[in-house]
């Protein structure tokens, strides 16, 4: 009760959602369904023909209105391919791993809000415009999205070959780097929303889009669904100028198909993320927004859908105008920058929050503080350029990689001992050497 | 429970997809048999024979991976936090700080000793 | 730790027989290193040069680059041919700079004839081998950054080697083989106003050039790529004989047109419109800027070519040859500043209609031959950083 007073939501409403007769949830699964095989087909028109546009070129056009269909026939060009099963490969997990990475593309939408309460045509009942919402709704987005990662590491390292296993290994390597900066930027949030659940956080931007307040979270987010969806310029599983096509090098046909679906879909489903999280969702953008009618009905899809082309758009501006990183400087880029501005924007953000809510705090002693810290911030950036050269050379000392008794890494000014491959250690080539020897004394003899 | 059904639908609907997808082009497609056809891809030489399974492959990266499965453990225990942060307050903060701070410890040790330098 | 795997030896000889896959010792800890081959169909080598590498993880331990794939024996090619008919096999090798790669040849047949050029002809041939070269650079201007994932420059860069085409095509009727050089000049006058449109082209291309400056060359993730990576000493350089940009980026002050002037070079050096500038780091990244810098300076020299052509009077563009074209016999050594390197040609006459023998000695081969001192230590994507900073052509390592 108090905690009620206070205005602080504990438990969330998800009374809407678990209600529709089986029929209606069915049909909202296959209009989702449907509704993403299309998104698919166009943003892969639409991304070739932005694409075009910054290279001079016209991209798809004779194919339907405006080359529209291109994606179609393209479609229908690999479900007519021979389906190639490599040699090498592990059979089971390389046919389970495009399939994988579908389902869970898929998946993801479940809890995406297209839009509030409304009415069904021809009946009088009322539905929200989202397949379903659980209490833990964006984790559940998060933990499909990792699995979905399966699908490349085992695809990679079922194929059989190196080009795929160096692609699974690289997106590894990927996902350990963004997701923990990911999953940091939204704690800022949930902070704010207090909920988990998608349609509790847009309806909790009535008032403010989180992307305008959490701007941190935002631009760490967007920066991590990049990586996430394997795009441009964090596209190195797939390097195609060095892995040839990474993970997905041995896979032909409908397969193949089934990877490149997953990859759109995942481009849709982290902006859509983004939406619901930062930009408000399904809500009108601000000038929109004075108009009544423009958050009822069936209306709000359409911003909802606007948004998210408007993340698709950078997606492809981006692969447009980018080279790939390398991705030990992506890892670097994870680790080193995107993971402590989280945490410390994430501690930053706690306080503010846990000092608003302790009795309304003065805002100009907020704003005098923010001064504070970026002073301090910029202090300590000048000192901290200055420190390293304070610090003595560390001499080259030997390494020893048990000191104390357990393996530890180098320090700085150590370096590794260069695992030397047992091919070409000297004694390895001794005995030819000795072989040599003894044949040319053998032929010596003879003579 | 009810809230979970319709992502089964929907899981059902996505694998339904994908296998007759994948079977009908299997059944549509041509089928030449052709012995380099099937061979891994190598930039077009026969493959480097490689063990089955790929046999053991270094990966360098981990150190950072195991520091990835820490940071994950914290980020499962910060979810539920901010979500009931606004009834817990102040005590909420100064728990999660120190918690925070103790993993930043490790995570500053881990990068001063050189663990996020792989490869 | 690591344990090599010697898997096969030369070209194809991957999996010998009796080899079993499944190896190592089971229960054993130890990684095995893993050899790949990039090429000969690699997106990233253009054309079919292979390499094979030996990884630990993703980075390099051994690197051997196997040459050969298109190997036509073009100097046994050249022994049968006369000398009109080797220009037209000397273009080939480098498909890039085709017209530079001829003027080697018909320089040598001239040097043997003692033959003068005709004033105009010198001019003219060095107009279009300064944009033969400039078409050369545009090429790896845009192939380089798609290498290392920006698809877009090459689109720019690809605009502007049309330009300059066009009025290539139009003088010499070839896009790529001009075959328009001739022992004694050119094969015809350049066209009415073609002077002009070349001019134009030239104008054109140097206004937008910059835009490929401006789209990749700045760029954070371009310069972390490229920074430091794969430098090259000045005395590698001298070590393996590598020679045109790449020498240059390293800071090796080497340059064919001004050291040992051939065409109207010293008089272009003179005026100080021909520039030879080098680079500090010998990095990747220095040997981009050096392309973006000889590219200006081409158009430079192109457009100080039309300046001296138009001033000049008319008169005959070739000389005329007798029927059948005996070099006397003797032996001379030409070599040129191509796009990509030195270009020579050692040629050696019996006083016979074909040479005796005729020595190509190709730039490409040379810079190639430097990789595994560059890549030994580096990670997978910093070799294709290399690789495509080495401005090389499959035809022109092979021969």
């Amino acid at each position: 009760m108090i905690v009620q007073a206070l205005g602080v939501r504990t438990v969330d409403d998800l009374s809407e959602f678990g209600t529709d007769p089986w029929w209606l949830s069915l049909i909202k699964a296959v209009l989702i369904f449907v509704f993403l095989l299309l998104l698919t087909l166009f943003n892969i028109w639409f991304e070739r023909r932005v694409v075009a546009r910054m290279q001079h070129r016209a991209g798809p056009n004779k194919n339907g209105p405006f080359g529209l269909l291109q994606s179609l026939a393209d479609a229908m060009k690999l479900m007519l391919k021979e389906d190639i099963m490599v040699k090498a490969a592990d059979r089971l997990l390389y046919v389970l791993a495009p399939v994988i990475s579908v389902i869970m593309a898929f998946l993801a939408f479940a809890v995406i809000p297209f839009g509030p309460v409304v009415d069904v045509p021809f009946t009088d009942r009322q539905t929200p415009l989202q397949l379903t919402d659980l209490p833990v709704g964006v984790l559940f987005v998060i933990a499909v999205a990792s699995v979905g990662i399966y699908g490349i590491v085992l695809g990679g390292w079922a194929s059989g070959s190196t080009y795929s296993l160096l692609g699974g290994m690289r997106s590894t390597a990927q996902v350990i780097s963004y997701e923990v900066a990911m999953s940091l930027a939204l704690v800022a949030v949930f902070l704010y929303a207090g909920s988990l659940s998608t349609s509790e956080i847009v309806n909790a931007q009535q008032r403010l889009w989180y992307a305008l307040i959490l701007l941190p979270s935002f631009i760490i987010f967007w920066v991590s669904m990049v990586g996430e969806t394997n795009r441009a310029p964090f596209d190195m599983p797939e390097a195609e100028g060095e892995l040839v096509a990474g993970y997905f090098t041995e896979y032909s046909s409908m397969k193949f198909a089934m990877f490149f679906l997953a990859e759109y879909i995942n481009m849709v489903t982290v902006s859509a993320v983004a939406t619901t999280l930062f930009l408000g969702g399904w809500r009108a953008p601000w000038p929109l927004s004075l108009w009544d009618g423009a958050n009822a009905g069936y209306w709000p899809v359409l911003w909802f859908l606007a948004k998210v082309m408007m993340f698709m758009f950078v997606f492809v501006w981006l692969r447009g105008t980018l080279p790939r990183v390398r991705y030990d400087q992506f890892m670097a880029l994870g680790w080193k920058v995107l993971i402590p501005v989280a945490l410390l924007w994430t501690v930053a953000v706690a306080t503010i929050r846990a000092m608003t809510l302790d009795g309304g705090l003065d805002r100009r002693v907020l704003v005098g503080g923010a001064l504070v810290a970026v002073l301090l911030f910029l202090l300590l950036s000048i000192v901290g350029e200055r420190a390293p050269k304070e610090e003595p050379e560390a001499e080259e000392q030997p390494f020893d990689p048990f000191a104390g008794g357990y393996p530890v890494p180098p320090m700085p000014g150590q370096r590794l001992p260069r695992p030397e491959p047992a091919g070409v250690v000297p004694g390895g080539a001794q005995p030819d050497q000795e072989d040599d020897t003894a044949r040319r004394s053998a032929t010596e003899e003879g003579d | 429970m009810d809230l979970y059904l319709p992502i089964l639908g929907l899981a059902v609907l996505g694998a339904g997809f994908a296998v007759v997808t994948i079977v009908t082009s299997a059944l549509v497609g041509p089928k030449r048999y052709n012995r380099a056809k099937l061979d891994s891809y190598e930039c077009g030489i026969e493959p480097t024979p490689q063990p089955a399974g790929g046999g053991r492959f270094p990966v360098k990266y981990y150190i950072t991976a195991m520091m990835f499965i820490v940071f994950d453990i914290e980020i499962v225990f910060l979810f539920p936090w901010a979500v009931a942060f606004d009834s817990m307050g102040i005590f909420a903060l100064v728990e999660m700080v120190l918690f925070i701070a103790t993993v930043f410890l490790a995570y500053a040790y881990v990068w001063r000793r050189g663990g996020l330098e792989w490869d | 730790m690591a344990e090599e795997r010697v898997v096969g030896v030369g070209a194809g000889a991957a999996g010998f027989g009796g080899y079993d896959r499944g190896g190592g010792e089971p229960g054993g800890l130890a990684t095995q290193d893993m050899v790949l081959n990039i090429g000969p169909q690699h997106p990233a080598t253009h054309g079919v040069l292979r390499l094979r590498i030996t990884l630990d993880g993703e980075r390099i331990v051994g690197c051997e680059p196997i040459v050969g794939y298109m190997h036509r024996g073009v100097e046994k090619l050249f022994e049968v041919r006369d000398y009109r008919q080797i220009i037209v096999l000397a273009n080939r090798h480098d498909w890039l700079s085709a017209f530079s790669s001829e003027l080697g040849v018909v320089m040598a047949v001239e040097r043997m004839l003692g033959m003068e050029v005709p004033e105009r002809a010198v001019w003219a041939r060095t107009l279009l081998a300064e944009m033969n070269r400039a078409l050369n650079h545009l090429m790896f201007l845009g192939s380089y950054p798609i290498e290392l994932g920006a698809i877009t420059p090459i689109f720019y860069a690809f605009r502007e080697r049309e330009t300059l085409q066009q009025v290539m095509e139009e003088i010499s009727g070839g896009r790529m083989h001009y075959m328009f050089n001739r022992v004694g000049g050119l094969k015809e006058d350049l066209p009415a106003g073609w002077l002009d449109r070349a001019s134009a082209a030239v104008a054109a291309v140097r206004r937008r050039v910059p835009q490929i400056e401006d789209l990749i060359f700045g760029n954070e993730i371009f310069l972390a790529r490229t920074r430091g990576v794969g430098t090259i000493s000045p005395e590698l350089i001298s070590a393996y004989g590598v020679s045109g940009p790449i020498a240059r980026a390293s800071g090796v002050d080497f340059d064919l047109r001004r050291d040992e002037p051939y065409l109207a070079y010293p008089e272009l050096a003179e005026e100080g419109v021909l520039r030879v500038t080098t680079g500090e780091d010998g990095d990747c990244h220095s040997r981009f800027g050096m392309l973006l810098e000889q590219v200006s300076v081409s158009l430079d020299l192109a457009d100080a070519c039309i300046a001296r052509l138009r001033s000049l009077p008319q008169g005959p563009i070739n000389q005329r040859l007798p029927k059948i074209l005996k070099a006397p016999e003797g032996a001379t050594y030409c070599w040129t500043e191509n796009p990509l390197g030195i270009n020579g040609y050692y040629l050696v006459s019996r006083g016979e209609k074909t040479p005796w023998r005729l020595k190509l000695r190709s730039a490409s081969f040379n810079n190639i031959a430097v990789l595994p001192e560059v890549l030994r230590g580096c990670v997978v994507a910093d070799m294709i950083a290399i690789l495509g900073s080495m401005f090389f052509v499959v035809g022109d390592i092979d021969k």
